[in-house]
C-alpha cells in the first residue's frame, strides 16, 4: 500500500465519514440515531487506523510529519470530537442535523492534520480546514441571534488572525527561504529583525486560537452565543491543536529566537501576553453572570497559564504545556457538558440556572464541581497536577518568577469564580423543576469526571507515555532522514 | 498523703452521681470526716522526734519540664491538713440542709485542692492546686447569683490569677537559673540562690524581680494591704459557709506559701528587705483595723478583722526573717505564735462567719450592725456561743486566739520592737471594733422586729460547740498543735 | 558527620506493622506501613461510602469512619517505638508516584505527626457525634466533612512535600461547602472570606514549593532530601524571601496577626462541626506546615525573620484577647479566644528552643481539644437549641438550670482554654511562656498580659452566659434536653484535655524527642536543654 495513503488513514477515513453521513443526512434525515452512530464510527476507525498503522516519519518532504507525540495528540483530538458530537448529537436542531456531525468531523480532520506537519504553508492549512466547519458550526443555531453573531465574529476576527499568520509566514520564510519548521530552526543566517516581525505576527496568528490577549475577543461572545456543543469543541479541541503546533513552531523552528527578559526574541512577547491573558481573563471572569461567558474568560486566563509555560523557553516546560492543554480540554469539554445538560433542562445558562442542581441532579452536580474545582487547580484533580507541573518546570528559568508569581496568584483568585458557580449549583436552593434526558451526555459527563479525578490521582499513566515520545520529538531538529519517504 | 487527696476527691466524684442533694450532703459530710479522721491518723504518726518531712511520694511526672509527683508533710503542713479537713466539714454542715448538690461537690473539690497545695513539694506540682482551688472558690462565691457576687467573685479571680502568674513567671526563672522545680532542693540552696539567679541572666536584679513576683502572687492571695481589694467584697458577698472556707481555709495557702517557698528561698532577700515588708503588715493590720472599725456591715467587719488578724503572721512572719540569727527564744516563740495563729485565726473566724451565717439566715439577709441590738434576750445561747468566739478573736486569754497574738507580740517585741509597738495599735483598736460589735448585736433594747429571733436549733449548736470547744482546749493547752512543729 | 547521622536515620526508617495481638498480618515490604496510611483511608473510604450507601446508614458509616481513624492514629502510640535509639521517624510508607517530577507517595511520623494525628481523629468523632441531627442534606455533609479529615490526616503524615501540598489543598473547598450550605449567620461571606485567605495563602505555599524544588536542583520534593545540605543547599539570598513568603502562606490558616480576619468570621458563620474542625485541626495544619515545611526547609531565613513573627504571634495573643473580650456574640468569643491561642502556638515556634518549639505543638493538640470543645458547646448544645449566640439574651434563658450539661461543660472548657493547671492548655502555654522566656524576655510581659486578658474574657462569657448575675426569670424556657451523642462527644473532649493536663508526658516525650532528629537540626539554637 502506498506509504502516504497509511500514514493518512485516519484522516481519510473521517473524510470518508463525514461524506456518508452527509449522504444520510438526505436519506434518512429523521433517523437521528442511525446518523449519529454512523457519526461516531468515523473517530473511532480513525483511532484503530491510528493503532493498526503506527507509520512515524516525514513525507511529501515534510509536508507530513508524524511522531510518537503528534500521535498521542491525534487520538486526543479524536477523543474530543467524539464528546463534541455527543454533545452535538443531543442537543442539534432537528434540521441539518447530519450536516453538523460532518461538520465536527471536517474540522477534526483539519486538527488531525496540524498535528502532522512540519510545514508551515500545511499549517495554514490545516489550521483554515480546522476554522472554516467551526465557524459554521458557531452560527449553526440559527433561531438564535446570538449564534449568528458569533459565528460572524469568530469569522471576522479569525480572518484577521488567518491574515496575521500568513504576512507572518511570508516573512519568516522571506528571511530563512524556507516553511519547513526543520529548515527554519538550522538557519544561520544574520539575526534579522524582520524574522522577529514574522514571528510575532504569525503568533498572532496562533493566539488567536489560543484566545490569549489581544486575540482573545471573540471568546467570550462565541462561547456564549455558539451552540453548547460547538463552543465545547472550539475549547477543547481547537485548542488543543493549536497549542500543539504553536509549542512545535516555537520550540521546534525557532529555539535561536527565544530571546529571554533582556534580550528581544518571542519569549518576552510571550510573557507579556501571558501576563495580559492572566490578568485579563481572571479578572473579568470576576463578574460574570453568565456560566458560559465565565467559562471563556477562564479559557482566555488558562490560555495565559499556557503561553506562560512557552514562555520559558525551557525544554522541560514542552511536556508540561503539553500535558496541560489536554488536561484542560478534557475538564473544559466535560465542564460544556454540564452546561449543555443546565441549557435542556433549564433553558439557559446563567448562574440563577444552576440553582439546586445538587438536588435534581447530583451526579451532575459533583461533576460540575470536578471539573471547575480541576480548572480551579485544586487537588487532587488533574488540573492541579497539571498546573503544578506547569509552574515546576516553568520556573527552571530563573527570570520567569514573577510571571509565576502573578499566576499562582491569579489562579488563588480565580478560585472565588469557580466558588460562585458553585455556590449556585450546590449551596442555593430552586423550586423550579427540571426536565430529564440527554442521558448521552449526562453518561459521558461523568466518564470524563472520572477521568479528571484518575489523572490528578495517578498522572503518571498519561505522563510516562507524553515524556517518552518526545525522544523523537517536535524538540527534537534532527529527523531520522532514512525514514523520510518520498 | 495521696489517699488524703483522694479522699474528698473521690467524695466528689460520689457526690456528683448522688441522687439528690440530700443524699450528696451525707455523702460529702461522710468523706470529709473520714478525710479529717485520716488527717488526725497522719498527725498522730508523725514522728516528731525526727521532724522535717515525712510521708513523702515521690514520682516523675512530666520529666520533660523537670515536674514530679512530689508530696510530703511537715509539721507545718499537718497542721494545715488538720485545719483543713476540720473547718471543710464545718462549713459544709452549716450551710444547712438547703445546700445544692453543685455545692457539695464544689466544696470536695476545693478541699481536694487545699490538702493538695498544703503537701505539694514541687512548684509546679503546687502550683496546680493552688490554681485548681480557685475554680471551685470561684463558683462557691457567686453560687448565690446576686450580682454584686458575680462581681466579686470575678475579681477574685482575675487579682489571684494575676498574683499566679507573676509567681508563675517568677518560679520560672528559677527553674531555667538551677534546672528544678523541687522546693526541697531549692530551699538547700536558698542562699545561693539570688547569686545563682543573677549570674544566670546576667542581671544583679534578677532575684529582686523573681521575689517581687512571687512576693506580688503571694501578698494577694493572703492578703496584704494594699492588694487586699477584692477581699472584703468577696468576703462579704458570698455565702457565709463559703467565707468560712475563704477566710479559714484559702488565706493560708498565701501564708503557707510565705512559710514554704518565700521564707526557705529568700532568706536574704527577706532580711534586706524587712523593713519595708514590716510596713506593710503593719499597714495591714492598722488599715484594716481602723477600716473595720468604720463598717457598719457585720461581714464586712469581719472580713477585714480577718485581714487583721493575718497580718499579725505577716508581722510575726517578716520580724523572723528580719533577725535571722540570734534570739533564738524570740525567734521560736514568734514562730510558733505565727504558725498557731494560723490555725487560730482559721478556727476562729470560720467559727464567726459561720455565725453571721446563721444571723443572716434569721434575719432575712439582714446584717448590718445597727440592724440588731438586744439579741442576748432574744437568744441566749446565740449571744453566748458567738461572745466567745467574738472574744476568742479579741484575743482574751483563756481562748486560742489569746496564744497566739501572746507568742507574736513577745517574739516580735525583742526582734523588732518598733513594728511591735505601731502594731500594739492595731491590737487596741481591734478591740474597740470587736467590742463595739458585740455591745451593738446583743446588749440594747431589743427592736420589736427580732422579739421572736428564734435561737440555735439543737443541731446548730452540736454543730458549733467542737468549734467553741477547742477554743478552749487551744486557749489553755497550746502544746496539742505547738508539738507538732517543736522537736521534743 | 551530619550525614553518617542522616544515613543512620534513614536506615532505621523501616516500616513497623501495628501488632494486632495473636493476629500474623501479611507481611508488606520494609518500606511499607498500612497503619497511617489507614487514617485518612478510612475517611476517604466513608466519604464515597456515605454517597453510595442509604441516606439512612449515613450517620452511622461517619461515625465509624472517624472511630477507624481515630483507632488508627491512637493506635500507632503504643506501636510508636519511643526509645533514645529507635529511629525518629516511624510508619513510613514509600512508594514512587509521579518520578518524573521526582514526587513519591512518603509517609511517616514522627512524636508531632502523632500528637496531631491523634487529635485529629479526637475532633473528627466529637464533629460526628456533635453533627448527629444534620438533617439537610446529611450524604453531602458528611461526604464533604470526611474529605476534610481525610486531608488533614494527609498532610500530618506526608515527607513528600507535593503529597502534603496535595492534602492540604484538599481540604480547601469542602470547608467552603460546609460552611455555605450548612453554616449560620452570613454564611455565604464567611465561607467565601476564608476560602479565598485559605487559597491566597496556599498560592504564597505553592510559589515558594516550586520555587524550592527549582532551586534545590535536587529533582526532589522529599522533606529528608531537600532539607539535606548536602543534597539541596538554599542560598541565604533565596531563603531570606522564601521563608517569610511561605510561613505567612501557611501562618494564614494559623490565624497569625494580622490576617487573621478570616477565622471569626468563618468561625462563626460554620455549622458547629466544621467550627470544630476548623479550630481544631484545620488551624493546626498551618502551624504544621510552618514548622515542618517552612521552618525545617529554611533555617537561615527563619534566623531573619524570626523576630518580627514573634512580635506578630505575640501581638495575635495580645489583640486576639482584647478582642474578644469586647465581643457581644459568644461564638465570637470564642472565634478570637482561637487567634490568641494560636498565637501562643506561634510564639513557640519562633522561639527555636525545645521547650517552646515542644509547648508549641503541645499547644496546638490543647487548643485543638479545648477549642473544639467550646465551638461544639456554643453552636450545638446552646445555638441549635436557642438560635441565639448573643450573650446578654443567652443570659435571660437561665442555661445553667435549662442545660446543666451544657453549662457544666462550657465551665470545664472555659476553664481549660484560661490556661488553668490541671488541663493541657496550662502545660503547653507554660511550656511556652518558659521557651519564650529564654528566647524573648521582652515579649514576655505582653504575652503575660494576653494569658490574662483570656482569662478576664473567658470568665465574663462564662459568667454572663451561664450564671447571669440580677434577676433570674422564675420560669426560664425549657430547653430540648442535651443528646446523648452530644454527652458522649463532650465527654470524650474533657476526658481528653484532663488526660494530658495531667499526664502531658504521654504527649510530649515523643514531641521533644521529635526536635532531636537530623531533619530539625538547623531549627534548635544551641542544643537541647
Amino acid at each position: 500500500m502506498n506509504p502516504l495513503l497509511v500514514a493518512l488513514a485516519p484522516q481519510i477515513v473521517l473524510v470518508l465519514t463525514a461524506l456518508a453521513v452527509l449522504g444520510l443526512g438526505v436519506s434518512i434525515p429523521r433517523a437521528r440515531n442511525a446518523i449519529t452512530s454512523a457519526a461516531l464510527l468515523g473517530p473511532i476507525l480513525s483511532v484503530v487506523a491510528l493503532h493498526l498503522f503506527p507509520v512515524h516519519g516525514l513525507f511529501l518532504g515534510g509536508m507530513i510529519s508524524l511522531t510518537p507525540l503528534a500521535g498521542i495528540f491525534q487520538l486526543v483530538i479524536l477523543g474530543l470530537a467524539v464528546v463534541a458530537m455527543v454533545f452535538a448529537a443531543d442537543s442539534f436542531p432537528k434540521t441539518h442535523f447530519a450536516e453538523s456531525l460532518a461538520l465536527v468531523l471536517f474540522a477534526t480532520v483539519g486538527m488531525l492534520l496540524l498535528c502532522a506537519t512540519d510545514n508551515l504553508l500545511m499549517i495554514f492549512l490545516a489550521l483554515e480546514l480546522t476554522s472554516i466547519p467551526l465557524y459554521v458550526l458557531a452560527a449553526f443555531d440559527k433561531a438564535s441571534r446570538a449564534s449568528a453573531e458569533a459565528g460572524l465574529k469568530y469569522f471576522l476576527v479569525g480572518s484577521v488572525a488567518a491574515a496575521f499568520l500568513l504576512y507572518g509566514i511570508s516573512l519568516i520564510f522571506g528571511v530563512t527561504g524556507s516553511t519547513n519548521l526543520h529548515a527554519i530552526a538550522s538557519f544561520a543566517g544574520p539575526s534579522d529583525p524582520l524574522l522577529l516581525v514574522g514571528i510575532v505576527l504569525a503568533f498572532g496568528g496562533f493566539a488567536f486560537k489560543v484566545a490569549a490577549v489581544p486575540f482573545h475577543l471573540w471568546a467570550p461572545d462565541v462561547y456564549e452565543g455558539a451552540p453548547t456543543a460547538a463552543a465545547a469543541f472550539i475549547a477543547s479541541g481547537s485548542k488543543v491543536a493549536a497549542v500543539f503546533i504553536l509549542a512545535k513552531f516555537l520550540f521546534g523552528a525557532l529555539g535561536p529566537w527565544a530571546g529571554s527578559m533582556t534580550a528581544a526574541g518571542w519569549a518576552p512577547v510571550l510573557a507579556l501576553a501571558a501576563a495580559a491573558s492572566m490578568l485579563l481573563g481572571n479578572i473579568t471572569a470576576l463578574v460574570q453572570s453568565n456560566v458560559k461567558r465565565l467559562l471563556a474568560y477562564s479559557a482566555i486566563a488558562h490560555g495565559g497559564y499556557l503561553l506562560l509555560g512557552l514562555a520559558s523557553g525551557e525544554p522541560a516546560s514542552l511536556p508540561a504545556v503539553l500535558f496541560y492543554v489536554i488536561i484542560y480540554a478534557i475538564t473544559t469539554a466535560g465542564a460544556f457538558g454540564v452546561v449543555l445538560v443546565v441549557e435542556h433542562e433549564r433553558g439557559g445558562s446563567r448562574l440563577e440556572d444552576f440553582d439546586g442542581l445538587a438536588k435534581s441532579s447530583p451526579g451532575l452536580a459533583l461533576c460540575l464541581l470536578v471539573f471547575l474545582i480541576s480548572l480551579a487547580g485544586i487537588p487532587p484533580l488533574a488540573g492541579f497536577f497539571g498546573k503544578f507541573y506547569l509552574f515546576a518546570t516553568a520556573l527552571e528559568n530563573p527570570h520567569l518568577l514573577w510571571l509565576v508569581a502573578l499566576a499562582i496568584v491569579l489562579n488563588a483568585i480565580s478560585l472565588y469564580y469557580y466558588l460562585i458557580v458553585l455556590k449556585h449549583a450546590l449551596v442555593l436552593p430552586s423550586h423550579e423543576d427540571r426536565k430529564a434526558g440527554l442521558h448521552g451526555t449526562r453518561a459521558l459527563v461523568a466518564a470524563l469526571a472520572l477521568l479528571v479525578l484518575a489523572l490528578g490521582l495517578f498522572p503518571n499513566f498519561f505522563l510516562t507515555p507524553l515524556t517518552q515520545s518526545f525522544h523523537p520529538a517536535v524538540a527534537d531538529e534532527a529527523p531520522v532522514p532514512n525514514q523520510t519517504h518520498p | 498523703m495521696t489517699i488524703l487527696t483522694l479522699i474528698p476527691f473521690v467524695g466528689a466524684l460520689v457526690a456528683a452521681l448522688a441522687p439528690g442533694p440530700r443524699a450528696a450532703r451525707t455523702v460529702g459530710t461522710g468523706f470529709l470526716l473520714a478525710a479529717l479522721g485520716f488527717a488526725v491518723f497522719l498527725a498522730l504518726g508523725y514522728d516528731r522526734a525526727a521532724g522535717g518531712i515525712q510521708f513523702t511520694e515521690h514520682h516523675e511526672w512530666i520529666p520533660a519540664l523537670g515536674v514530679e509527683y512530689f508530696v510530703g508533710a511537715d509539721g507545718l503542713s499537718l497542721m494545715l491538713l488538720l485545719l483543713t479537713t476540720l473547718i471543710t466539714p464545718f462549713a459544709l454542715l452549716a450551710a444547712g440542709p438547703s445546700i445544692s448538690r453543685l455545692s457539695v461537690v464544689l466544696i470536695l473539690l476545693l478541699e481536694t485542692t487545699l490538702i493538695g497545695t498544703f503537701t505539694a513539694l514541687n512548684f509546679i506540682h503546687w502550683f496546680v492546686f493552688y490554681e485548681l482551688s480557685l475554680v471551685p472558690a470561684f463558683l462557691l462565691i457567686r453560687s448565690s447569683g446576686t450580682k454584686a457576687s458575680t462581681v466579686a467573685a470575678l475579681r477574685f479571680f482575675i487579682y489571684t490569677l494575676l498574683g499566679g502568674l507573676t509567681m508563675l513567671v517568677g518560679f520560672l526563672a528559677i527553674q531555667l537559673a538551677t534546672g528544678t522545680f523541687d522546693l526541697v532542693q531549692l530551699a538547700s540552696m536558698g542562699p545561693s540562690l539570688d547569686g545563682i539567679l543573677a549570674t544566670h541572666f546576667h542581671w544583679p536584679f534578677a532575684g529582686m524581680l523573681v521575689f517581687a513576683g512571687v512576693f506580688f502572687g503571694l501578698a494577694v492571695k493572703v492578703p496584704v494591704v494594699p492588694f487586699h481589694t477584692w477581699l472584703p467584697d468577696a468576703y462579704a458577698e458570698a455565702p457565709s459557709p463559703v467565707t468560712m472556707l475563704l477566710t479559714g481555709l484559702m488565706s493560708k495557702m498565701g501564708l503557707y506559701g510565705f512559710l514554704r517557698l518565700l521564707l526557705p528561698l529568700f532568706p536574704q532577700r527577706m532580711q534586706e528587705l524587712a523593713t519595708p515588708l514590716l510596713w506593710l503588715a503593719l499597714a495591714t493590720i492598722l488599715f484594716s483595723a481602723f477600716t473595720a472599725l468604720a463598717q457598719t456591715d457585720l461581714k464586712r467587719m469581719l472580713a477585714y478583722s480577718s485581714v487583721n488578724h493575718l497580718g499579725y503572721c505577716l508581722l510575726g512572719l517578716f520580724a523572723v526573717a528580719a533577725v535571722p540569727l540570734g534570739a533564738p527564744t524570740a525567734r521560736a516563740a514568734a514562730m510558733n505564735g505565727v504558725l498557731l495563729q494560723i490555725f487560730n485565726h482559721g478556727l476562729t473566724a470560720s467559727a464567726l462567719f459561720c455565725f453571721a451565717g446563721f444571723l443572716e439566715n434569721r434575719s432575712g439577709g439582714l446584717r448590718g450592725l445597727r440592724d440588731f441590738g438586744g439579741l442576748r434576750t432574744a437568744a441566749p445561747v446565740f449571744a453566748g456561743l458567738m461572745g466567745i468566739a467574738l472574744f476568742s478573736s479579741l484575743g482574751l486569754p483563756g481562748l486560742n486566739g489569746f496564744v497566739g497574738e501572746f507568742l507574736i507580740f513577745s517574739g516580735t517585741f525583742h526582734l523588732v520592737p518598733w513594728a511591735a509597738a505601731l502594731a500594739a495599735i492595731g491590737l487596741f483598736v481591734t478591740a474597740v471594733f470587736l467590742l463595739d460589735a458585740i455591745q451593738s448585736l446583743f446588749t440594747g433594747p431589743l427592736p420589736p422586729q427580732w422579739e421572736k429571733f428564734p435561737d440555735l436549733t439543737r443541731g446548730e449548736v452540736a454543730l458549733v460547740t467542737p468549734a467553741v470547744l477547742l477554743m478552749f482546749v487551744l486557749g489553755i493547752y497550746p502544746q496539742v498543735l505547738i508539738a507538732l512543729f517543736n522537736k521534743p | 558527620m551530619r550525614n553518617a547521622e542522616r544515613k543512620e536515620d534513614l536506615a532505621g526508617r523501616e516500616g513497623r506493622i501495628f501488632p494486632v495481638s495473636g493476629l500474623r498480618l501479611p507481611v508488606f515490604p520494609s518500606n511499607f506501613s498500612m497503619i497511617l496510611n489507614a487514617t485518612f483511608l478510612s475517611a476517604f473510604a466513608g466519604a464515597l461510602l456515605v454517597l453510595v450507601l442509604p441516606e439512612r446508614w449515613t450517620r452511622w458509616i461517619a461515625l465509624a469512619a472517624t472511630l477507624a481513624g481515630l483507632g488508627f492514629a491512637a493506635s500507632a502510640f503504643p506501636a510508636f517505638d519511643n526509645s533514645p535509639s529507635a529511629p525518629h521517624f516511624q510508619f513510613v510508607t514509600e512508594l514512587p508516584w509521579i518520578p518524573t517530577l521526582g514526587i513519591s507517595f512518603h509517609t511517616g511520623a514522627d512524636g508531632i505527626s502523632l500528637v496531631l494525628l491523634l487529635l485529629t481523629g479526637l475532633i473528627a468523632v466529637t464533629g460526628v457525634l456533635f453533627s448527629w441531627n444534620v438533617v439537610l442534606r446529611p450524604r453531602a455533609f458528611f461526604a464533604f466533612y470526611l474529605v476534610i479529615i481525610g486531608g488533614v490526616y494527609g498532610v500530618f503524615q506526608s515527607f513528600d512535600l507535593f503529597l502534603l501540598f496535595v492534602f492540604y489543598e484538599i481540604v480547601i473547598i469542602p470547608k467552603y461547602f460546609l460552611i455555605a450550605a450548612w453554616g449560620s449567620t452570613n454564611r455565604e461571606y464567611g465561607a467565601m472570606k476564608l476560602t479565598m485567605y485559605s487559597a491566597a495563602g496556599s498560592a504564597l505555599v505553592l510559589l515558594v514549593l516550586l520555587a524550592t524544588y527549582a532551586a534545590s536542583g535536587a529533582h526532589s520534593f522529599d522533606l529528608f532530601t531537600l532539607a539535606d545540605p548536602s543534597k539541596a543547599a538554599f542560598a541565604p539570598g533565596f531563603q531570606a524571601w522564601a521563608f517569610p513568603v511561605m510561613f505567612v502562606g501557611f501562618a494564614v490558616l494559623a490565624g497569625l496577626w494580622p490576617l487573621h480576619t478570616w477565622a471569626p468570621t468563618g468561625h462563626v458563620a460554620a455549622p458547629t462541626a466544621v467550627s470544630m474542625l476548623l479550630a481544631g485541626v484545620v488551624m493546626k495544619l498551618g502551624s504544621y506546615g510552618a514548622l515542618r515545611v517552612a521552618m525545617t526547609l529554611f533555617p537561615l531565613g527563619l534566623a531573619q525573620w524570626r523576630i518580627p513573627i514573634a512580635v506578630l504571634a505575640t501581638a495575635g495573643i495580645v489583640l486576639g484577647a482584647l478582642v474578644a473580650l469586647a465581643q457581644k456574640d459568644l461564638k465570637f468569643t470564642v472565634g478570637y479566644s482561637s487567634i490568641a491561642h494560636m498565637g501562643f502556638v506561634l510564639l513557640g515556634l519562633m522561639t527555636l528552643n525545645l521547650s517552646g518549639l515542644g509547648g508549641a505543638v503541645l499547644q496546638m493538640f490543647s487548643h485543638g481539644i479545648i477549642g473544639g470543645l467550646l465551638f461544639a458547646v456554643v453552636g450545638r448544645m446552646i445555638y441549635d437549641r436557642t438560635h441565639t449566640r448573643d450573650i446578654t439574651e443567652l443570659g435571660r434563658l437561665s442555661l445553667a438550670k435549662t442545660l446543666p450539661f451544657a453549662a457544666v461543660t462550657f465551665t470545664i472548657a472555659s476553664v481549660a482554654s484560661m490556661g488553668l493547671p490541671g488541663f493541657s492548655g496550662f502545660i503547653a502555654e507554660f511550656t511556652i511562656l518558659k521557651g519564650a522566656w529564654t528566647a524573648f524576655p521582652s515579649l514576655l510581659i505582653p504575652a503575660g498580659l494576653g494569658v490574662v486578658v483570656t482569662v478576664a474574657f473567658t470568665l465574663i462569657a462564662l459568667q454572663r452566659t451561664f450564671y447571669p448575675a440580677g434577676e433570674v426569670p422564675a420560669s426560664p424556657p425549657p430547653q430540648p434536653p442535651i443528646t446523648l451523642p452530644e454527652k458522649l462527644g463532650a465527654l470524650l473532649l474533657m476526658a481528653s484535655t484532663l488526660v494530658i493536663g495531667v499526664f502531658p508526658s504521654v504527649l510530649l516525650d515523643p514531641i521533644l524527642r521529635s526536635f532531636e532528629s537530623p531533619l530539625m537540626h538547623g531549627l534548635i539554637q544551641g542544643g537541647p536543654r
